[in-house]
């Protein structure tokens, strides 16, 4: 056991880190079985029916939205806190707010019988056909509101640090460096990745506040009608921005762990402040991808979409994935739990990116929207990627942020997890080559193979992440401490 | 067919990705000294970066050469059969079930009520086209149907509780060998 140099003073995590990624894996557990769930309904394996389907649907996709927002603001928090000071008040808050929206949106899906997705889509939360009532959708829809207003606090007191230490945004983002010419390296990695998601996820929470206070309204008050189209656009906008906002919120545990376990540094040169300049324009921009199929859009808009899908992928593949792979190669680094995880993580991510570009090209949406393609895409990058990190980072901090040879079961529970994993989401993307649609409670007979052999896989998945989660709840002590 | 050269760059370019990751984990256990490799490798990066560029460039142009969103203007001659489509929780109304093999087909697609997503399955239940069916908006989309037989109509945007159950089903017959008045 080697301790590593470069580790903060605060090697340790504070309590509110744990206490986030205690329920973040509590709840992606649970979202995971209620995702296998879905498969197994969709196999014909086992007989819900389509109500507790669609409900589970709900619960499984705001569910795990919100376990990625928990476990990147985790990630982010613990790290930007060794160059800014941050509110740790204001990050308990955060979590109690999550918490209290998780009960009210639980109450409106389980009681309420609320299934309307959590892309709650206008105008369907108001048009159930008697399956739920208006109260429902409402309580779901303030439940969003509680968790975005968490999360606007946490933005805020981020954006207070970051200003308070490096003067503006742009000082933080690393303009003068990279627009300037002042200096070779700009601010650490952490520091500017946390800047780039504090900025998009802001503008996100906002545009998602706003529709959603507009349909509540619109919920009671049938008079006052929302443009459909809008809606959309607002929707899809604040939805696309705050998922990925989750993984670049999480990659800086790749940034900030793999220098400690190769010591070499991971700077931030000009490529790197470039790439993450670029990155923030492009996730704002990258949005109408979702909405190739609207014909009614304007050209341009669409066009756009599918042009920054293209660009959107080349900051993360040249910069970021790459520069794990320089750092890594020919390190002498010593794997256990912890990087081997990031290092999936980085897979995951970026072979997340191909099926994503593919899918944003017009003339392929235009057969694979809303296919089973869509859910394989994104369950590669979330799950091998950004579920991954946070996985990596439990480890990280369970292991006393250390290197810690990694035991029989932990090690078989990462080949099961990243075999599984593939399997699991080439399924996905097979039912999209066979044009199964997405969200679908039933599915033909000729689709079912797909979904039995999906469903062993998704079991596998959970097996080996109950093994990642327990390790790291059964060693929070070592968290806390850090080196021991 | 679209979905299947998706499928295969995905995986191909999968494998090669997996390829990579593997030849790097071998060898990250043993040591050199890292600022002449980092030297290499940021020379090696601007040769990915352009590589990438170059490679995506001519796909993203080729790509829109031809935009569904056009497909008006690529049967100059052929009149479309123009059929008004209507989604509702949770059916299909739509003002003709019966097409003609190889005439374009413009279908009017809009919602009585929610969102709805309007595609359509060949025989083979493989998708052949789609666009959102949406309420105050009417999207247009052209096709052209090949084969003779059953189409389906399949609910592509969830519409709640039934969505899976929103089936239309369109007949594709063969052109009447009467002259008809397309081709005066
Ligand atoms: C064992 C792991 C998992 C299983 C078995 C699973 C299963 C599923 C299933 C069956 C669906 C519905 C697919 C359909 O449209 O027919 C789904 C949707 C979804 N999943 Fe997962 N999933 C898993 C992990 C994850 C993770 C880790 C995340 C994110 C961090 C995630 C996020 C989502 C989202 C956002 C949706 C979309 C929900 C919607 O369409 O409204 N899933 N998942
Ligand atoms: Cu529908
Ligand atoms: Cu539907």
């Amino acid at each position: 056991m080697s301790v590593l140099t470069h580790t903060s003073p605060r090697a340790g995590a504070t309590a509110g880190v744990l206490a986030y990624l205690v329920s973040a894996g509590a709840i992606l557990l649970l979202m995971m079985v209620f995702g296998l769930a879905m498969r197994l309904e969709q196999a014909q394996i086992i007989s819900i029916g389509a109500n507790r389907f669609y409900e589970l649907m709900t619960l499984h996709g705001i569910g795990m939205v919100g376990v990625a927002a928990l476990g990147g603001a985790a990630i982010m928090w613990h790290f930007l806190r060794q160059y800014v000071q941050l509110s740790p008040a204001l990050f308990i808050a955060n979590l109690v707010l999550f918490l209290l929206g998780v009960v009210l949106i639980l109450v409106g899906v389980l009681w309420g019988k609320f299934a309307g997705a959590w892309t709650f889509l206008y105008p369907m939360p108001g048009h159930s056909m008697g399956v739920w009532d208006n109260d429902a959708a409402a309580l779901f829809m303030v439940g969003l509101l509680l968790i975005g207003t968490g999360f606007l606090l946490l933005y805020l007191d981020v954006a207070r640090a970051l200003i308070g230490e490096y003067g503006s945004l742009a000082h933080a983002l690393g303009w003068p460096q990279l627009f300037l010419g002042k200096g070779k390296y700009g601010p650490p990695p952490t520091v500017v990745a946390s800047t780039m998601v504090l900025i998009v996820n802001t503008i996100g929470i906002v545009s998602g506040a706003s529709i959603l206070l507009m349909m509540l309204i619109n919920l009671y008050f049938p008079r006052f009608t929302i443009d459909p189209l809008l809606a959309k656009n607002l929707i899809y906008f604040f939805g696309h921005v705050f998922i990925n906002a989750t993984i670049y919120m999480a990659v800086i545990a790749v940034y900030e762990i793999l220098p400690r376990y190769t010591q070499r540094p991971w700077p931030s040169n000009r490529v790197f402040l470039a790439a993450f300049t670029a990155s923030t324009v492009l996730v704002i921009f990258i949005y109408p991808h979702h909405l190739l199929m609207d014909f009614a859009m304007p050209r341009w808009m669409l066009i756009m979409g599918q042009v920054i899908s293209y660009l959107n992928g080349l900051p993360v593949l040249v910069v970021t994935m790459y520069g794990a792979l320089t750092i890594i190669y020919r390190s002498g680094i010593k794997w256990d739990m912890a990087s081997g995880l990031l290092l999936l993580s980085m897979f995951g991510w970026a072979a997340g990116v191909i099926p994503a570009i593919v899918d944003g090209t017009i003339v392929i949406n235009h057969v694979m929207h809303n296919t089973l393609w869509v859910p394989g895409h994104f369950h590669t990058y979330l799950l091998l990627g950004m579920i991954a990190m946070v996985f990596g980072f439990m480890y990280y901090l369970a292991n006393g942020s250390r290197h810690v040879r990694a035991g029989m079961l932990d090690r078989l529970s990462f080949w099961a997890f990243a075999a599984a994993g593939m399997g699991f989401t080439f399924a996905f993307l097979y039912g999209g080559l066979s044009s199964v649609p997405r969200r679908y409670a039933v599915h033909l007979p000729e689709w079912l193979a797909y979904d039995r052999i999906a469903s062993v896989f998704a079991a596998v998945v959970i097996a080996a992440a109950l093994v990642f989660v327990v390790r790291f709840a059964s060693r929070l002590r070592t968290a806390r401490g850090g080196a021991t | 067919m679209y979905q299947q050269l998706a499928w295969q760059i995905t995986v191909a370019l999968t494998v090669v990705l997996g390829l990579v990751f593997a030849f790097i984990a071998l060898n990250a256990g043993k040591w050199t000294e890292y600022a002449p490799l980092q030297m290499r490798a940021y020379r090696l990066r601007t040769g990915f970066f352009w590589t990438l560029v170059l490679l995506l460039t001519p796909v993203l142009v080729y790509s829109m050469s031809e935009l569904p969103y056009d497909a008006a203007h690529r049967h100059p001659g052929n009149k479309p059969q123009v059929i008004d489509a209507v989604g509702y929780q949770w059916y299909w109304i739509l003002s003709s079930n019966e097409v003609t093999v190889g005439r374009p087909v413009e279908f009017h697609v809009t919602s009585g009520d929610i969102n709805h997503g309007f595609g359509i399955y060949d025989q083979d239940m493989r998708l052949v086209g789609q666009t959102q069916a949406m309420p105050d908006y009417v999207n247009k989309l052209q096709l052209v149907f090949r084969k003779e037989g059953t189409y389906k109509v399949l609910c592509m945007e969830y519409c709640g509780i039934a969505h899976h159950n929103m089936l239309a089903e369109i007949r594709a017959v063969a052109p009447t060998p009467v002259p008809s008045e397309d081709n005066k």
